[in-house]
């Protein structure tokens, strides 16, 4: 086993033995039982198990938890400090942009970590011009939210919902 | 409840709607975006060991010795199955869930080991040191409709005839001045929930009933409880199975398959431990059932003004050898359009496959493929609108039975959406519109969907601290039943929807039908229905606390009189890049007549969630069976492509309105199946359109539209 691992989820401090090949996601699951972030693939294919390290979008399941020594890890379930909805989760109910839900905390992380990037000025593939400000309009969304694959197609209500989040953060 | 026929004067649902109807968000959303709606992997149990499955690595022979010493060996494993050690099952009728019960391998990726050990890496590795040695037997995984051994089966999905004739087939094909005659192929598909198949299992001997829990992915409780009691020799009150929320599922989590099975016999294994068993994505590919690929043999004979003399479809598909699926391919076929010479067959070939099973829609998707890219065909031949070919076959009375439609507004979809579409002054000549670089299409299909009543399903409604609960076995798969269902018995009740609650997904709760055939909200809210009646007629308007009465969901006889199908027009805009033939979907429409909608913003979830479904089966969805070695070799989701976020662009669903008085007191219709069922036809006919290539084979990939170097 691996020397202490100190790990901050969702603001809680955890001091860890971990086995070094745990991968960030199941450590959250198994060992935490923080199950906000879902398994999908386990493979870097779907997103399902997207959280946010330090701010940044990061595939929990394709990062080894010992790696994250001395990282913030945020999951959806941790979004406002106060415990509050976020206006992400508020866009996500109201647009209807879920059904099973299962994709959805991946969605909700994946949607902050992108509204993030793109207010820091980040081109995405679909932008045109690089060296302007983007405009967050559909086709942008699309494309920033594309690598987490919903299976029950809530893609419309998804980049509705986004949207909405962005006018309401940028207000 | 008014059940008059169509003479009658009462033409509406016997309900009055007022939670019905309204555009309600989600009851689960906020603890789904958060993340602390719980599924089956994440079960509140307190120190679960994990169960990690041994595949077999050949598709037909016998795993005549599994070496566990390696695997026995590592620090953590508590326990490991094979075929030699795991307990006996009472009952080893269902091939799939008699779960090592002999050394026999029937299909690549069978289950022929598992190990549960303490943590999921332990559990992994010791997983990979269990050595299997085989004993190869030739096997069969090739499917075509040239092989001699297809055989006839006795029935299809779920209980239809495998063969109809009406009139002379052959007769028609040889008078019509115009005939068509094409095969159109679907292939092997794969559910793909996002939550992959999953159970956790805790054996607790010493509590008699209840000693079996299990947490189940799954679309219904009450069937997984009988199956698996009756698999293994319990009696049902046994076994508890849990499932408040379901990652997805679109029929593949409608039976109980292998892993659930697994999970209990490897918590029997540890008793007292939780044992958590989720399928790999991988392991999804041969574990958790599939749509089988279909061969579509289609004929059309018509008269010059578009009148169809006959139609027929003979279809060519697959099924395990180790169990039979019959998909129903050939049945939509049966009764939509009119035509005196109708014909409809299915052949199976049975390999040495992975046993197919529900995916949504099963019949009426792949099976209104082949026949509606047929029409479209035959609309062109004619020098016809391809809307106008399809309205001009609109029966009066079921072709099939004769009995009249309990309603059916094809033709006002058809009209409708393609006003909302922008099809009237559609230029119908192919591969003229080159924009930008891209070949641009347009393309329509039908899509039909029946309405199914489950003959099971119970409903509790209680009053208890100022609030109607009502308590049955069902399962919100993403649907939004634990939404809906309140929205119906709130109506029922006549009290507002915020006093009503329903709680599902669990045998605690009185038995109810699966969630699936998009029957749920018929069959359920009837019950529903029939409680609140009940439970009105015996304790009126001002009950006490703790009043209770429990009602099951009546037969409807007006199904003896009347055929019940929603209907649906699919529109569908296609690019086609000049250049690399790739294939966009820039708009994708869908109106349908699905009788009352209970809950439009769920409802439109729903639809679009169906039409994205068979956007993917349109353009990319394809799982790649190697004959060779009987293994789908894209078996993940980097190369079993499902469409994401940019493969949608502007997609719309919409409903003309529909009261149907036969249906069910809430006057709905299934809405949960129809959205994929035209979707990929309307692509393939836009895609036509957009470049003069006729694709007759899904999915339509640039190799298809591109023409021939
Ligand atoms: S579970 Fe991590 S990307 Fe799918
Ligand atoms: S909501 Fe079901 S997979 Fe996205």
């Amino acid at each position: 086993m691996d020397p202490d691992t100190t790990l901050r989820v969702d603001g809680v401090t955890h001091h860890l033995d971990l086995d070094p090949r745990a991968s960030l996601l199941d450590t959250l699951r198994q060992r935490l039982g923080v199950m906000s972030p879902k398994k999908g693939c386990d493979h870097g294919q779907c997103g399902a198990c997207t959280v946010l390290v330090d701010g940044r979008r990061v595939l929990a399941c394709l990062s080894l938890a010992v790696a994250q020594d001395g990282h913030e890890i945020t999951t959806a379930d941790g979004l406002s400090e106060d415990g509050a909805d976020h206006p992400v989760h508020r866009a996500f109910v109201e647009e209807d942009a879920l059904q099973c839900g299962y994709c959805t905390p991946g969605q909700v992380c994946s949607a902050v970590g992108a509204l993030d990037e793109f207010a820091r000025g980040w081109p995405s593939a679909v932008t045109t011009d690089v060296a302007a400000d983007p405009e967050l309009d559909d086709a942008e969304i699309a494309e920033r939210m594309s690598g987490n694959l919903c299976r029950c197609g809530a893609y419309k209500g998804i980049r509705a919902a986004v949207a909405d989040a962005h006018r309401e953060v940028s207000r | 409840m008014t059940d008059t026929d169509m003479t009658g004067t009462d033409m509406t649902p016997a309900l009055a709607p007022h939670a019905i109807g309204r555009d309600l968000a989600r009851r689960d959303g906020a603890a789904k975006v958060r993340g602390t709606a719980f599924y089956a992997d994440e079960s509140p149990v307190e120190n679960p060991v994990y169960c990690r499955i041994v595949a077999s690595t050949i598709a037909r022979g016998r795993a005549v010795s599994v070496d566990t010493g390696e695997a026995e060996g590592l620090d953590g494993v508590l326990a490991v199955l094979t075929p030699a050690t795991a307990e006996r099952l009472a009952s080893t009728s269902d091939a799939e869930l008699a779960v090592l019960q002999d050394d026999r391998v029937g299909f690549r990726g069978q289950i022929v080991g598992a190990v549960v050990a303490e943590s999921f890496e332990v559990a992994r590795d010791a997983a990979a040191r269990v050595r299997v040695e085989y004993e190869v037997a030739a096997h069969d995984a090739a499917l075509s409709a040239d092989r001699d051994d297809l055989y006839t089966p006795d029935q299809v999905n779920p209980t239809y005839e495998t063969d109809t004739a009406q009139g002379d087939m052959a007769a028609a094909m040889a008078s019509a001045p115009v005939t068509l005659e094409r095969t159109y192929t679907t292939p092997m598909l794969h559910n793909n929930p996002m939550e992959p198949h999953a159970t956790t299992a805790l054996w607790e001997p010493d509590r008699g009933a209840g000693a079996l829990t299990l947490y189940d992915s799954t679309q219904g409780v009450h069937p997984v409880r009988s199956t698996v009691a009756a698999v293994l020799g319990l009696d049902e009150d046994q076994v508890r199975v849990v499932c408040p929320y379901v990652g997805g599922g679109f029929g593949s989590k409608g039976m109980p398959h292998a892993n659930t099975v697994l999970a209990a016999m490897a918590a029997r294994a540890v008793p007292g431990r939780p044992v958590r068993v989720a399928l790999t994505r991988q392991q999804m590919f041969s574990l958790a059932g599939y749509r089988t690929p279909t061969i579509q043999q289609v004929q059309l004979a018509a008269q010059r003004d578009g009148a169809l003399d006959g139609i027929a479809i003979d279809v060519v598909e697959q099924t395990s050898r180790i169990k039979e699926f019959a998909e129903q391919t050939g049945v939509p076929t049966r009764n939509m359009y009119a035509a005196p010479n109708r014909r409809t067959t299915h052949r199976l070939a049975a390999l040495d496959v992975p046993v197919p099973s529900w995916m949504r829609a099963p019949g009426e998707c792949p099976g209104m493929f082949g026949p509606e890219v047929a029409l479209d065909e035959l609309a062109a031949e004619l020098g016809m609108d391809p809307v106008e070919l399809r309205i001009r076959n609109e029966p009066d009375v079921d072709p099939e039975t004769g009995k009249p439609f309990s309603t059916r507004n094809l033709v006002a979809c058809l009209r409708r959406g393609a006003e909302q579409f922008g099809w009237p002054g559609r230029d119908p000549r192919p591969g003229v519109r080159l924009e930008g670089g891209w070949w641009i299409g347009t393309g329509v299909a039908s899509a039909t969907y029946p309405v199914y009543r489950m003959p099971v399903s119970t409903a509790v409604i209680g009053y208890s601290g100022g609030r109607y609960v009502a308590r049955i076995g069902a399962a919100d798969i993403g649907t939004g039943a634990w939404t809906v269902l309140p929205q119906i018995a709130a109506d029922a009740l006549g009290v507002p929807v915020q006093e009503v609650e329903v709680l599902i997904g669990d045998t605690e709760y009185p038995p109810a039908s699966v969630a699936g055939g998009s029957s749920g909200t018929t069959t359920w809210g009837s019950a529903l229905v029939a409680a609140a009646e009940q439970f009105r007629g015996k304790f009126g308007a001002d009950p006490h606390e703790g009043d209770e009465i429990e009602a099951s969901v009546p037969e409807n006889a007006a199904s003896e009189r009347f055929a019940m199908h929603a209907y649906g027009a699919h529109f569908a805009e296609v690019a086609v890049h000049a250049d690399t033939g790739e294939v966009r979907v820039p708009r994708l429409h869908g109106t349908f007549a699905a009788g009352r909608i209970v809950n439009p913003r769920l409802a439109r979830s729903q639809l679009l969630g169906g039409m994205t479904m068979g956007l993917g089966m349109a353009l990319m969805e394809d799982s790649v069976l190697d004959p060779r070695t009987g293994h789908v070799v894209n078996h993940d989701l980097a190369e079993y492509h499902v469409a994401t976020n940019a493969d949608v662009a502007d997609l719309r669903a919409d409903w003309v309105h529909e009261d149907d008085p036969h249906v069910n007191p809430m006057g709905s219709k299934g809405i949960g199946e129809i959205g994929i069922v035209g979707t990929a036809a309307a692509v393939a006919n836009a895609a036509w359109h957009a470049t003069g290539v006729r694709v007759r084979d899904l999915p339509l990939t640039l190799d298809k539209v591109l023409p021939p170097a």
